[in-house]
């Protein structure tokens, strides 16, 4: 079956309105004890084989994070966390030696990956995706890799490129992302676990969609994502994240460090479908999404694009940027968040203009259900070098029941006469009338609700790669189930 | 079909519908004639199942079911069809899809499998040529930046898709200049069996030279005042509500 069939069916043999992903895999696990410091910092590295030069990256970054305060500007009211309360480390056992091909995991990660929906095995890989999916902090299985490597493209997980490509490891980690920018990206850079690490070489247009599921399986274990993608000179790379995790009571910690690097001509294409456990309908449980994600468009015409769906997570805290310091270059930001319940969302982006000539484009759709808030944050900053820079941005909520909350909150700085930004922003109910005509053609309330939020977001959805813009319509009508009487 | 008995209905605390009695029998077609505020559009509303409307008494049968006991979606689904005197426009959704969702909807309601891409493609185009209906209009986003005569073919369009029991019309003829008038009839008629109803709302007698009513009423403070057969549109078009509600 093909991946994207399959998708669709697994889509469309969810259930009501619980999370589908609520399953958990029962594995026998290795986990140092509870607590964050320098011994497990150490394990952590350690466990993974890491160079001197890691650890030592990684115990600078636990001193950083020591000083910092939490981040505080968002709209959102967010437990004190207990980070000395939480496992840092989780494996599998049976992954502990690495399994040589998909025939040595163990069975239950290939049910689970099949629950969710991802085409591990090779025949099934024939659609064009390429998966490196990521189960709890060790990466299990990279396919595709040696057509890929034919190209001369490196995709595989973070950790075998520090020790198989430490070159690029060395000179792009950190470099869009300081590990001094806020706490959580010093927390994820001292204890970050897995994620991909893409390269693209020079004049390589990457043929296929390349992919990573991650999810959170242990009970009480942080997951620290750490990506990075290089796209070289005049190359081209669309990439695609997708997230879920198992119900638990207990909130679970998510702070994820995305870095891209776009060379000149360079073109990167960023999505994420999040769907992370949100929590129950009273707030319990739930995942903290706290994730710091920023291309750098270093060299001139790059163009990096975000396009996000979040749907899940109890709360989420995220703002994909762009910095556009090649002259020429693009940064665009596609998103739509949902939140429903008792959930919160505080996201939107940051565009800073450097080189000349630069332009943005961010398109921003808040819907807001149940006793949810959402906020749109988003800064547009024009430094004085930046001549001629051009950003729009459009920012429209869309509120659903009258217990709910949208926010909007655009930050514009600009320090040049000749740029221009333009700044649209609409706030509207979902229309009575427009529910009654679509039950009038014969469709229940939580399809017409379906229909019209789809209709809604459909500007951002188009984005998406075709194979997952089936599964993102379907989430986004699915996290809004129960939301209307 | 459909029996109305004594139905009184008021929209917050004022009373709209004062005691209408109406029964259209299956193969009739059925014409509503009132001034402004007589209750028309109030009467499709409350049979199609809008809230907001209050029914104070009365009942209404629709195919030996309960209509008032049936959701919006339930009435819908049974074969109820309003023809909408402003159609809602929806963003970002595309015309043939949402004629897709409907159709699905429905088969889905009476234990159908879902129509297929292929055989749903050639009813949509049998039907628009029909209705003078370019396909690529269908392509475009639901009623949006459709003209007034486009909304309401499009609307005659989803009927004729959707092959009702019982359509309401409502004031479809507003809006529409003699070419759409006659397109729109035609639809109408085409579609006219001796398995279907038809109750077609209207100030003016005008649609009626198109699509011949068996009986003709006339609406006036909440009350059907007049019932007679198609003579009684001439006469009403001669003489002015007015005078012939006076006369009632």
């Amino acid at each position: 079956m093909a991946a994207t069939e399959q998708t669709i069916k697994q889509v469309n043999t969810l259930g009501d309105t619980d999370y589908k992903y609520g399953f958990s895999t029962e594995l026998d696990e290795i986990r140092p004890p509870k607590g964050l410091n320098e011994d497990i910092i150490k394990f952590i590295s350690a466990q993974k084989d890491e160079p001197e030069w890691m650890l030592d990256w990684r115990l600078n970054a636990f001193k950083v994070f020591n000083k910092l305060p939490k981040p505080e500007w968002a709209k959102l009211n967010i437990p004190e966390i207990d980070y000395q309360d939480c496992y840092y480390y989780s494996i599998p056992k049976s992954l502990k030696d690495k399994p040589k091909s998909l025939d040595e995991i163990d069975p239950e990660i290939i049910k689970t990956y099949e629950k969710l929906g991802i085409p591990l095995k090779e025949q099934k890989m024939l659609s064009g995706i390429a998966v490196d999916a990521v189960f709890d902090s060790v990466s299990v299985a990279t396919t595709y890799k040696k057509q890929l490597s034919d190209l001369g493209i490196v995709f595989c997980s973070i950790s075998e490129a520090v020790k198989t490509h430490p070159d690029l490891v060395k000179k792009y980690l950190g470099s869009v992302i300081p590990v001094s920018d806020h706490s959580f990206a010093a927390l994820n850079s001292a204890v970050f676990t897995d994620g991909s690490f893409i390269y693209i070489p020079e004049g390589v247009r990457c043929p296929v969609e390349l992919s990573t599921y991650f999810r959170i399986n242990a009970m009480n274990t942080g997951q620290f994502e750490r990506t990075l993608i290089i796209a070289d000179k005049d190359s081209y790379v669309s990439y695609l994240e997708g997230c879920t995790a198992p119900m638990r009571d207990e909130n679970q910690l998510h702070a994820a460090n995305v870095e891209l690097v776009a060379l000149d001509n360079a073109e990167i294409k960023y999505s994420t479908v999040q769907n992370w456990y949100p929590g129950d309908k009273e707030g319990k449980g739930g995942i903290y999404n706290f994730v710091t994600k920023r291309g750098a468009c270093r060299g001139k015409n790059s163009k990096i694009s975000w396009t996000q769906v979040e749907t899940g997570s109890a709360i989420t805290w995220k703002y994909p940027s762009c910095i556009l310091q090649g002259d020429n270059s693009k940064g665009e930001f596609y998103s739509v968040a949902i939140t429903n319940n008792m959930q919160q969302a505080d996201t939107g982006t940051k565009m800073i203009h450097i080189g000349k000539n630069t332009s943005s484009k961010i398109i921003s759709k808040g819907i807001s259900a149940g006793k949810a808030n959402n906020t749109y944050r988003g800064l547009v900053n024009i430094l004085s070098k930046a001549k001629n820079a051009r950003n729009f941005t459009q920012c429209d909520s869309l509120l659903i029941g009258n217990k709910c909350g949208a926010h909007t909150v655009p930050y514009i700085e600009s320090s040049n006469s000749d740029s221009m930004v333009e700044h649209e922003a609409t706030t509207s109910k979902i229309n009575e009338d427009q529910l009654f005509y679509c039950q009038q053609r014969g469709l229940n309330s939580e399809d017409a609700v379906g229909l019209i939020v789809n209709g809604f977001c459909k500007e951002v959805l188009q984005h998406l790669p075709m194979e997952f813009a089936v599964e993102a319509q379907k989430l986004v009508a699915i996290s809004l189930e129960g939301s209307v009487g | 079909m459909l029996e109305i008995k004594n139905l009184h209905v008021s929209i917050e605390e004022k009373k709209i519908i004062k005691g209408l009695n109406l029964t259209i029998n299956k193969g009739e077609v059925h014409a509503l004639m009132g001034p402004n505020g007589s209750g028309k559009s109030t009467l499709s509303y409350v049979l199609s199942g809008k809230d907001k409307y209050e029914i104070d008494n009365g009942t209404i049968e629709y195919n030996e079911k309960n209509l008032l006991e049936l959701d919006v979606d339930e009435r819908a689904n049974e074969g109820l069809f309003l023809a909408f005197q402003y159609p809602m426009e929806i963003p970002g959704v595309q015309t043939s899809f949402f004629l897709k969702t409907a159709i699905n909807s429905k088969r889905k309601y009476l234990g159908q499998s879902e129509m297929d891409a292929l055989e749903f493609a050639k009813l949509m185009k049998s039907k628009a040529e029909e209705l003078n209906i370019n396909t690529e209009m269908l392509k475009r986003d639901l009623n949006v930046n459709y003209s007034g005569g486009e909304k309401k073919k499009q609307e005659i369009l989803q009927m004729s898709m959707l092959s009702p029991k019982m359509a309401i019309l409502d004031e479809t003829d507003s809006g529409l200049d003699i070419d759409a008038l006659r397109i729109v009839s035609e639809g109408v008629n085409k579609l006219k069996s001796k398995e279907n109803s038809f109750l077609v709302i209207t100030h003016y007698q005008r649609l009626l030279n198109y699509i011949k009513p068996d009986f003709v009423h006339i609406i006036a403070d909440g009350r059907i005042v007049k019932s007679g057969d198609y003579s009684l549109a001439l006469e009403l078009e001669e003489k002015g509500y007015e005078e012939i509600s006076k006369s009632a």
